[in-house]
């Protein structure tokens, strides 16, 4: 926890929690360490309390065990008949749960939620009951030993040496509103069994010897008390979250195991778990990488990652930490987690060392305030010296050499510069050297130089020249500094160099996180996210990768196995998981839990499978398959699941923007939808109205109209019909074509005759009366497959819409021609044509041309031409007629070959 | 709707026409024509009703209404030809040809399609009974039949346009016949391509059409405008009688 402000998503869960729990009943358990402590008693006892309040309360089902108290109380309140249950020949008494539901009282009294119910109940165990009374809004009061506990089970087990069969599982203890200790020291607790007050004598005599040991008690009185602080303790974490409190409140109960690369580290982890189950408290596992840490040898780091594999199974957490100095470093991530005590292993360095280093286990002693350190003994330890470093990119050979050449070139200066300068100059010169090879940062090649420099200054320049005898003893000090300074100035460049190192690869995957996010803030749509994610994690990983995302039913599917990945990624960044592994895909979809390589779960998979979760949904899976089948440490698991997070979050974001942009389709939909509708129901609604005024105006009783006015009435009410039944039809041919339920009957038919038809059509309803229609078809015009009812509808539409938007008198035409293997159909008039640029448009269903107010017409007419010429697999289009006005064309695909007839017949 | 009992006088003793229609408003507009014009009315509202009248009453023309409640209008028809040649016209609304050409296979003699107008209604009625009375009298119908500047003479096998002579090949002339002897009757494609090629081309409407566009184009003054041989969308042709 080391935000100051609370997380967010645990609130929400706690909140949703706690208003499902509004409607939830209320549970509250008696708890006690054994059998006879009071539990039944107090919970009696609150229940006449609460019915002093007011509540109504019932009991379900309350053993006395022949106890006279209970008994007493058990009087003056209701109680819900119990249910006779056949079992083996004896005739039980089992609680009735539907007597109970039907009965509905306020707080329901329900003894021993560990017990079994008789084979003919609707639960097996009694807590079910429970839980089912719970869920109509029913409070429950009900007792619990912690035998009963199904974690402790083994615990027990092992104190008394009875194995509790009945059990309640944890969660529901964990769920309970109040838990209410019943605790009674053993000696109290022994005295009431000799009293009588628990058991029959002769049962009373047994239980002594038995359960009721002593020895038992206290260890079951422990656990009770302790089980009891735990929820307390956990309460007040949760508290504490809420309020963001950081300082460390020292009653909590978390170990702090710190562990390096030593082979004791296993042992350490173990003896820590005993100590935290001893405790009773959390420990978390921590490595903490020192620079000292990063330059053991690769074998020995893979022991690290075994080692804290080895205490996750355990049950610790892990977390992999860095830094210069591991006490500081762990005594800062204790503050943060509210760690009471730091244990780590004891000392095994010579003394030496850490006279000159600094020993860790003397730090934290120092350092560490309130927090308690404890040393645990890795058993037989042995140690090994840390090995010279393998180092650096050059081969160590090479270094030496450099080695010898820097003492030989500092000899010859240093020869050049000896008549003008003191020794005590010269040496300065291979301290030059020194400096200079050292800060290559090998230790051997420094340690080589000084060596030599020493012995080529010896020789050359103390006097006695060319021996290696030393006159003055000053010079052993000169020795002694150089050899010094090259130590140092090497070590402190290897450290440099190895945190430069680490932190060049924190930063590598840090910036690889940063450019997934980058990528995916720009990117939108799965087709673009996926490969983006893919490529990303690829790299850092350097392992093939596969996204899995749900179809439909919830079945995963790796993607690109449809559309393919169409070049978006190297082929090689990915692989096709095998069946089983779609299995184990599967599983993690379904679990929303890591599984797969290198897990506790499904291990003999190809890949690691981390599941996509975002905001407690599944989006999909990740599988990471390494090379050469290489476990991921578990700090690149902690990695893999960041990256995992992210991209899951992508996924959520373009499916969310996705069912976004659907919903505002819709909205568009139903926008339009209620414009039409008021559109058309005015259009429909004109013309009804026009009728109900004429005719009702004819069927007035005493009016004095003459017979002129009476036809001119009829005449319009007539029109009026007409024309809301073309309205009428043509909002059902639309409807029709929409739903795709016009079925086009091609037959052969010639042009002519569907022509003459739509004519008629016209002339019947007097829409040719005021413009002169002229027909053109060439003689040899073939006979075409049309459907003649919806063809000739076309016709009467395009021909209606040019009478329509011309002024009268001016001429409309229809001509045919053929083109290919289609005939065309024109139908032009001279009126003032249409707007340019919206030929298309004039196709739209509702599409009216803005005019001068008397765009009588709903706009569907054109509209339904297209669906007619369509579905006929031809094509409708406008264009301006040269000569003025508007053209309208429409072509019919001749398929086949028409019937072959002989003429003289 | 219980019927009002308000009704006008009907005549005395024009045509008898059967309203087998169960939509009271169709009912009372055709009432209302055909008295005024003279006919006399007689009304059912169910099938089974409307053939029991017409068993009973013997009207001179059905009008059948293909939507009726309890009973299919084809199936109507079927049972009513089955024991009675009254010329039967059946009323269905448009964009359901199949249903009418059905009908017209199945006995019915015309059809009238809703919403229609009174001049139409008028001028099937008197086609129906032009053609009862001719058969009554005549037997196998007149042997010339003049329309407009057209005559057809059955007997001399001629066809005269105004005082030109037209020539036909015979299976063009096998089909004015056809649409002749029913003048004014509309003919379906099945039947007009029994009638003109003989029993076993009835599936191949595509003839008939190409060859009444034949047709037209030697009779009709403009083709695309017949006046006499008049297309009935999706059903048929009728030789029209004005």
């Amino acid at each position: 926890m080391s935000d100051q402000r609370p997380n967010p998503d645990a609130l929400l869960a706690r909140v949703k929690a706690e208003e499902a729990s509004q409607s939830y009943g209320r549970l509250k358990i008696f708890f006690g360490a054994a059998a006879g402590v009071g539990k039944t008693y107090s919970m009696l006892q609150a229940a006449h309390e609460r019915k002093a309040e007011g509540v109504d309360v019932v009991i379900g089902y309350v053993e006395p065990h022949g106890r006279k108290e209970t008994e007493a109380l058990i009087n003056g309140l209701e109680q819900i008949p119990y249910r006779m249950a056949d079992y083996r020949g004896a005739t039980l008494r089992e609680f009735d749960l539907d007597a109970a539901l039907v009965r509905k009282p306020q707080l329901i009294l329900v003894d021993e939620l560990a017990h079994t119910n008789s084979a003919d109940s609707r639960h097996i165990k009694r807590w079910q009951d429970v839980e089912e009374l719970l869920a109509v809004g029913i409070d429950v009061y009900t007792t619990v030993n912690v035998q009963h506990i199904e974690s402790l089970n083994d615990v027990v087990a092992q104190i008394t040496g009875v194995i509790v069969r009945e059990t309640v599982p944890d969660k529901v203890v964990e769920q309970a509103d109040e838990i209410e200790l019943i605790d009674l020291t053993p000696d109290e607790l022994l005295q009431r069994l000799k009293e009588g007050k628990i058991y029959a004598a002769t049962q009373a005599e047994r239980a002594v010897q038995g359960f009721f040991r002593k020895g038992n008690l206290i260890a079951l009185r422990e656990l009770a008390l302790r089980r009891t602080a735990d929820r307390v303790d956990e309460q007040m974490q949760r508290y504490r979250r809420d309020h963001a409190i950081s300082t460390t409140w020292p009653a909590t109960m978390r170990l702090l195991v710190g562990v390096s690369a030593s082979p004791s580290a296993p042992r350490l982890i173990r003896a820590a778990r005993r100590m935290a189950a001893g405790l009773r408290a959390e420990w978390v596992v921590a490595y903490v990488e020192t620079p000292n840490e990063l330059r053991r040898p690769e074998a020995q780091r893979e022991q690290v990652i075994q080692t804290l594999r080895l205490a996750e199974q355990l049950g610790a957490e892990t977390v992999t930490l860095s830094g210069e100095s591991a006490a500081d470093v762990l005594i800062a991530y204790a503050r943060e987690r509210n760690v009471s005590k730091i244990v780590v292993g004891k000392p095994e360095r010579p003394r030496w060392k850490d006279l000159l280093f600094g020993s860790t286990v003397d730090k934290l002693l120092r350092s560490s305030g309130v927090i308690d350190i404890y040393v645990l003994s890795g058993d037989f330890g042995d140690t090994e010296p840390l090995a010279t470093p393998a180092f650096g990119t050059s081969s160590p050979q090479k270094a030496y050499l450099w080695s010898c050449g820097a003492v030989a070139i500092c000899t010859a200066l240093a020869w050049i510069m000896d008549p003008y300068f003191d020794p005590a100059n010269i040496i300065m010169i291979y301290l030059l050297g020194v400096v200079a090879v050292a800060t290559r940062g090998r230790r051997g090649p420094s340690i080589l130089v000084v060596i030599l420099s020493v012995a080529a200054f010896d020789f050359f320049f103390v006097p006695p020249a060319f021996t290696f005898a030393v006159s003055d003893t000053q010079y052993l000090i000169t020795f002694g500094v150089m050899l010094l300074v090259g130590l140092v100035i090497s070590t402190l460049t290897v450290r440099r160099q190895e945190q430069v190192k680490a932190a060049r690869v924190r930063e590598r995957r840090t910036a690889a996180l940063y450019a997934l996010s980058r990528e995916f803030a720009s990117l939108r749509g799965l087709e673009q996210l996926i490969p983006a994610a893919v490529r990303n994690i690829h790299e850092v990983f350097d392992s093939q990768i596969m996204i899995l995302l749900p179809i439909g039913g919830g079945r995963l599917q790796p993607w690109g196995k449809i559309s393919g990945w169409m070049n978006t990624i190297a082929p090689e960044s990915v692989f096709s998981p095998s069946p089983a592994d779609q299995g184990v895909s599967q599983w993690v979809y379904d679990h929303k839990e890591m599984a797969g390589l290198g897990t506790n779960t499904l291990p003999g998979a190809d890949a690691i499978y981390v599941p996509l979760v975002a905001s407690e949904r599944a989006v999909g899976v990740l599988g990471v398959r390494p090379e050469r089948r290489q476990r991921l440490t578990p700090e690149q698991i902690h990695l893999l699941e960041t990256f995992a997070n992210q991209t899951a979050l992508a996924i959520a974001r373009a499916q969310l923007a996705e069912e976004a942009q659907q919903a505002q389709v819709q909205v568009e939909t139903e926008r339009l939808r209620n414009s039409l509708l008021s559109s058309v129901s005015h259009d429909l609604r004109t013309p009804l109205t026009i009728i109900t005024g004429a005719t009702s105006s004819l069927l007035e009783p005493g009016q004095a109209l003459d017979q002129a006015t009476r036809t001119e009435l009829a005449q319009t009410a007539y029109d009026e019909a007409v024309r809301l039944n073309r309205l009428v039809a043509n909002l059902l041919d639309m409807t029709r074509i929409e739903s795709g339920a016009i079925q086009v009957k091609k037959e052969w038919q010639p042009l002519e005759e569907v022509i003459g038809v739509a004519i008629a059509r016209l002339e019947t309803s007097n829409a040719l009366a005021q413009h002169p229609l002229s027909t053109n078809l060439p003689a040899d015009l073939p006979l075409v497959p049309i459907d003649a009812v919806l063809i000739e509808q076309v016709l009467v539409n395009l021909i209606e819409n040019a009478v329509r938007h011309t002024p009268p008198s001016t001429p409309i035409s229809i001509s045919c021609s053929t083109a290919g293997s289609a005939v065309i159909v024109t139908i032009a008039d001279q009126g003032p044509g249409f707007p340019p640029g919206s030929e298309e448009h004039l196709f739209d269903k509702f599409y009216r041309a803005q005019q001068n107010g008397s765009t009588r017409g709903v706009g569907l007419g054109l509209t339904i031409c297209r669906g007619i010429i369509t579905a006929h697999g031809g094509r409708i289009w406008a264009e301006p007629n040269p000569t003025g006005g508007a053209i309208f064309r429409f072509s019919l695909p001749i398929d086949g070959s028409p019937p072959i007839f002989n003429m003289n017949e | 709707m219980p019927e009002q009992p308000h009704q006008p006088s009907q005549p005395t003793h024009g045509p008898l026409i059967l309203i087998i229609e169960d939509e009271l408003p169709i009912r009372r507009f055709l009432r209302a024509t055909l008295t005024s014009n003279g006919y006399r009315i007689a009304e059912a509202a169910t099938a089974n009703d409307g053939i029991r009248q017409a068993a009973t009453i013997q009207p001179e023309v059905i009008m059948l209404d293909l939507g009726l409640p309890d009973l299919d209008g084809l199936e109507v028809a079927r049972q009513l030809r089955s024991w009675t040649s009254i010329p039967i016209i059946v009323l269905s609304a448009r964009g359901q040809e199949s249903d009418k050409i059905a009908a017209l296979d199945a006995g019915a003699d015309d059809y009238l399609t809703k919403p229609f107008g009174t001049g139409e209604l008028l001028a099937r009625i008197r086609v129906m009974l032009r053609r009862a009375s001719l058969a009554a009298t005549q037997g196998s119908g007149e042997p010339v039949i003049a329309v407009g500047d057209l005559r057809i003479d059955l007997a001399l096998r001629q066809i005269w346009r105004g005082d030109t002579e037209i020539h036909l090949t015979p299976i063009q002339y096998n089909l004015l016949r056809a649409l002749a002897r029913n003048i004014g009757r509309v003919m379906t494609h099945k039947q007009l391509l029994h009638e003109a090629w003989g029993a076993g081309y009835e599936e191949d409407p595509q003839y008939v059409r190409v060859y009444m566009s034949q047709l037209r184009h030697k009779l009709e003054a403009d083709p695309t405008r017949p006046r006499y041989l008049v297309t009935e969308p999706g059903v048929g042709y009728r030789l029209k009688i004005d």
